[in-house]
């Protein structure tokens, strides 16, 4: 509790489970636990189908959860409802990863802003007017843009318009679903760019960064979480992580970044094979299909412990203590 | 600085709307049978408007009786001839607009008032009550639409209010399959999620982010039921379950004309024709509003 208290996102043991219509099960998250200081900014990383997008979402209360707790501030979102609700939706937002389907193409983007500040404050007319203009120019769009339609802006203009759309409510907590990845790379300079001077304006926003990409993680993150098939196999500070993963999951995707030089990187960890599918998680460590260090009898049993490497640095892994940096 | 980016954006406002509407008439004029349709359908609708003072006999549409003229060729005097009781079919398909339009609205209106609403609720709820709207639906679709709005007419009694009623009936299910489709494709986008996240309650998701993106293939079918349901009313009426004769209504009178043909042929090609032009009015402007709202050209 005393931990819970002082955190502006804590997410506990939270599970979401699908079910499919063949009767299997999709357990999508199964049993995240993370808790966001306020004011810190921490990354979740992890393959496609890792499960990190739904946890975003289900933070929000966008995907139903299946069990499990989360708390924003004081308020238990899984439980709140009606008045709580509301408040949350001033209090969090979030920012998706596909800019062009993120805004309604039948709104200007006057009106898109304009949205939020309508449903959550008592602000009308002109004040409303003079605040959507304020932010959206904040966000480096000139009024001329302001009457214009999704389909008139580029991608990289329309993920503006969604960082002003969630920003104009002014939230304690921001969920950034993977907000370049569906940029192009000279836009999604920008963007990060965008989102570093907004770490430097708002030090008390709270950020939880969803990506797939590691460089971003460590351009703008403090802490970071590694996520693999529902489970956070790995969580520190972000050099710490990086200067010495302790999990195998994390050293492979470490090592699949690519270095600008040529010939380096002798001790390049390569993965095989798909991520299994989350209808039928392995027993075990989720990971020892395709761990390159998994031991029969061990692994694919029992599933591994969490080890502490100090610092708040922990990883689930049966090896975890034995692995060195390199 | 607000002062300054107010005053800069409130004259910015009407030219970027006048250059959409621009750019959506640019469009739909590069294509010759849209524009085509567009005329048809002007001229009907003045015709509808003005169909009484435009008709030289204005009495001869409600049962004048001239036996001295009847059957007459055209000729200037009659312009489409007169049939057999001596009326002029001129007066008569100008008069018979104003029904003919009040028929197109009426059972497009009724059955989007009906298949919208129940489509939207199918799309959004899922689970059973979408199964049961969908299921009524398609048992409404399986049964050929005329042959169902006959059997209604015939329970109901011929006449033209009956015509439309039971048009109306079996008019709503494309909609609900329309609006349904649609609305299941806009549910899933992410900006619904986002209008979510800002605090959005269900009905207003629905009403302000889902309904308007549905909108344009709804006024796509729309306009093209304003030509599909005139000739279904045209076809009852024929068959003698809609507007009665002498009332002025198209169908009706090529019944009436059809024991005349063919040597008085313009008891029946002149209605024919009325019905022709406008049902292909519609059409070609229902396509070419398709061409115009549809989200590709963009």
């Amino acid at each position: 509790m005393s931990e819970t208290s002082d955190a502006m996102l804590a997410i506990r043991d939270l599970k979401v489970h699908f079910p499919l219509a063949n009767g299997q099960v999709v357990r999508a998250v199964d049993g995240v636990s993370l808790t966001l200081r306020p004011g810190e900014t921490v990354g979740l990383v992890g393959e496609s189908g890792s499960g990190k997008t739904t946890v975003g979402k289900t933070a929000l209360r966008l995907v139903p959860a299946t069990d499990g707790e989360i708390r924003i501030g004081e308020l238990d979102v899984l439980n709140a409802s009606g008045r709580d609700l509301r408040r949350l939706r001033r209090k969090a937002q979030i920012i998706f990863q596909d800019p062009h389907s993120s805004l309604n193409p039948r709104m200007t983007i006057r009106r898109a802003v304009a949205e939020g500040l309508i449903l959550n404050t008592s602000l009308r007319g002109r004040a409303l007017r003079e605040k959507v203009s304020e932010t959206l120019i904040a966000m480096g769009l000139p009024p001329q843009f302001h009457d214009r339609f999704p389909h008139e802006l580029s991608g990289g203009q329309k993920q503006r318009v969604c960082i002003a759309r969630a920003l104009v409510l002014d939230p304690d907590l921001l969920v950034l679903d993977e907000p370049t990845s569906a940029l192009d790379v000279s836009v999604q300079a920008q963007i990060l760019g965008v989102l570093k001077d907004l770490r430097a304006e708002r030090p008390s926003l709270t950020q939880l960064f969803i990506s797939h990409n590691l460089a971003v993680i460590r351009f703008l993150c403090q802490r970071v979480a590694v996520m693999y098939l529902g489970k956070i196999v790995e969580e520190g500070p972000v050099e710490q992580v990086f200067s010495d993963p302790r999990h195998p999951y994390t050293r492979a995707l470490l090592s699949a970044v690519p270095v600008p030089e040529a010939g380096r990187r002798p001790d390049r960890t390569r993965l095989t094979g798909d991520i299994p599918s989350p209808t039928a998680v392995p027993k075990g460590c989720a990971f020892h299909t395709r761990c390159p260090v998994a031991r029969k009898g061990l692994c694919d049993t029992t599933p591994p412990p969490r080890v502490a490497a100090g610092g708040g640095h922990a990883a689930l892994c049966h090896f975890a203590g034995e692995m060195q940096t390199t | 600085m607000t002062d300054l980016t107010t005053s800069a954006t409130v004259p910015a406002k009407p030219p970027m709307r006048f250059r959409e509407t621009r750019r959506l008439t640019r469009t739909y004029c590069r294509s010759f049978s849209s524009v085509l349709g567009l005329a048809l359908v002007a001229l009907f609708l003045f015709v509808a408007a003005f169909g009484p003072w435009l008709a030289p006999y204005p009495e001869d549409a409600y049962g004048a009786v001239d036996f001295g003229a009847k059957l007459l060729p055209p000729s200037p005097e009659h312009w489409f001839g007169t049939d057999q009781v001596g009326s002029d079919i001129l007066s008569r398909v100008l008069i018979g607009a104003r029904t003919t339009l009040q028929i197109g609205l009426t059972v497009t209106g009724i059955a989007i008032l009906i298949g919208v609403p129940l489509g939207l609720i199918a799309g959004m709820t899922g689970g059973w009550i979408s199964e049961t709207i969908m299921r009524i639906t398609d048992i409404f679709l399986s049964i050929p639409g005329l042959i169902l709005a006959i059997a209604i007419v015939g329970a109901l009694g011929p006449g033209i209010l009956n015509a439309m009623v039971a048009l109306s009936l079996v008019w709503w299910p494309g909609y609900v399959r329309l609006v349904q489709a649609k609305t299941l494709s806009q549910r899933n986008e992410t900006y619904v999620d986002a209008a979510r996240a800002l605090g959005a309650g269900p009905l207003r998701v629905v009403f302000v982010h889902v309904l308007p993106n549905c909108l344009s293939p709804i006024i796509v079918k729309a306009s093209m039921d304003m030509g599909m349901a005139i000739l279904g009313a045209a076809s009852l009426g024929f068959l003698g379950l809609g507007a009665q004769p002498p009332y002025p209504e198209w169908g009706a009178m090529i019944s009436t004309g059809r024991a005349y043909l063919p040597d008085w042929w313009w008891c029946t090609f002149f209605p024919g024709m009325a019905i022709y032009l406008t049902v292909l009015g519609f059409n070609l402007m229902g396509d070419g509003l398709r061409d115009v709202l549809d989200p590709r050209q963009r």
